[in-house]
């Protein structure tokens, strides 16, 4: 076997399903943001792995880079909000949840 | 081949915990399997020889992101778990749509003649500072000012928060204070 460009993509995509199951069944708001962040590493593995096979170039780094800081960022903010919606309603579950205020 | 070998065990560790994150009914447990599934997927960076952003994937999701998401999971701690109500009526729905999402970019993978070369790693640390300061300057400024905003924001959100009653009746509560002390 030679590792190659197509089993990079395809770790990707199982990551990327996965990530999108997650998203869609689970009903802890956590566990949402875990399958999100799932799928942001799926799409940073084919940046660097295009990076290195396709582009030969910097470029899909520093992408993959600012992809890792959004995500920081994505998951500070959406961790305040789960804070404050159990702080609020006392659940965390996304689908118990309908309002933003009490 | 031992690179052969080293890609397999990555692959393993970045992916079978990522089946126990989606599939644990404990969120404890989601999360610290996220932990492998994190370091599987710096562990392919380092293999792809990026290690500048292997190193960042480290710092940043094992030791900043993944530190929030089990504070937040130990905090919001529901104490009789997380029940399975409804069932099937979200599994399979999302199960087809995730099946179906994987089916189309397999396809793809496997149909596209992929001729790309492997090139040769090199430290990247050294070009990728100076494209932070030449080509890209413009996003990392932004990106800087975003990560700022969504600081405040999440500081803003996670402040205990009163309502317009509360402040209402510790305003009440302050000028009888201030009358009893002045009586």
């Amino acid at each position: 076997m030679n590792v190659g460009l197509p089993h990079f993509l395809t770790i990707s995509a199982v990551l990327f399903s996965l990530g999108l199951f997650a998203v869609m069944s689970r009903r802890n708001a956590v566990g949402i943001l875990m399958g999100v962040e799932l799928m942001l590493n799926a799409a940073n593995i084919n940046f660097v792995a295009f990076s290195r096979y396709v582009e030969h170039s910097i470029n899909g780094q520093m992408m993959a880079a600012f992809v890792i800081v959004l995500a920081a960022a994505e998951a500070a903010v959406a961790l305040a909000i789960v804070l404050a919606m159990y702080r609020n309603f006392g659940t965390v579950h996304a689908d118990t949840v309908q309002s933003l205020k009490r | 081949m031992t690179g052969d070998l080293i890609f397999i065990l990555l692959a393993l560790l970045t992916v079978v915990p990522a089946i126990w994150v989606v599939f644990s009914p404990n969120i404890v447990h989601a999360g610290f399997a996220l932990l492998f599934t994190l370091l599987g997927a710096a562990g392919l960076y380092a293999y792809l020889g990026a290690d500048f952003i292997a190193i960042t994937q480290l710092m940043v999701y094992v030791g900043g992101v993944l530190v929030l998401v089990l504070f937040t999971v130990m905090m919001t701690r529901i104490p009789h778990g997380e029940k399975r109500k409804g069932g099937l009526d979200r599994y399979v729905p999302a199960a087809v749509f995730a099946a179906l999402v994987f089916a189309v970019l397999y396809k793809v993978i496997t149909a596209v003649e992929w001729n790309g070369t492997f090139m040769a790693p090199e430290a990247t640390v050294a070009e990728i500072g100076a494209n932070l300061m030449t080509n890209y300057i413009f996003p990392f400024e932004y990106v800087s000012l975003v990560l700022l905003a969504a600081m405040i924001g999440a500081a803003i959100l996670i402040r205990e928060s009163k309502t317009r009653d509360d402040h209402a009746e510790d305003e009440a509560a302050e000028t009888t204070e201030n009358a009893e002390v002045q009586s």
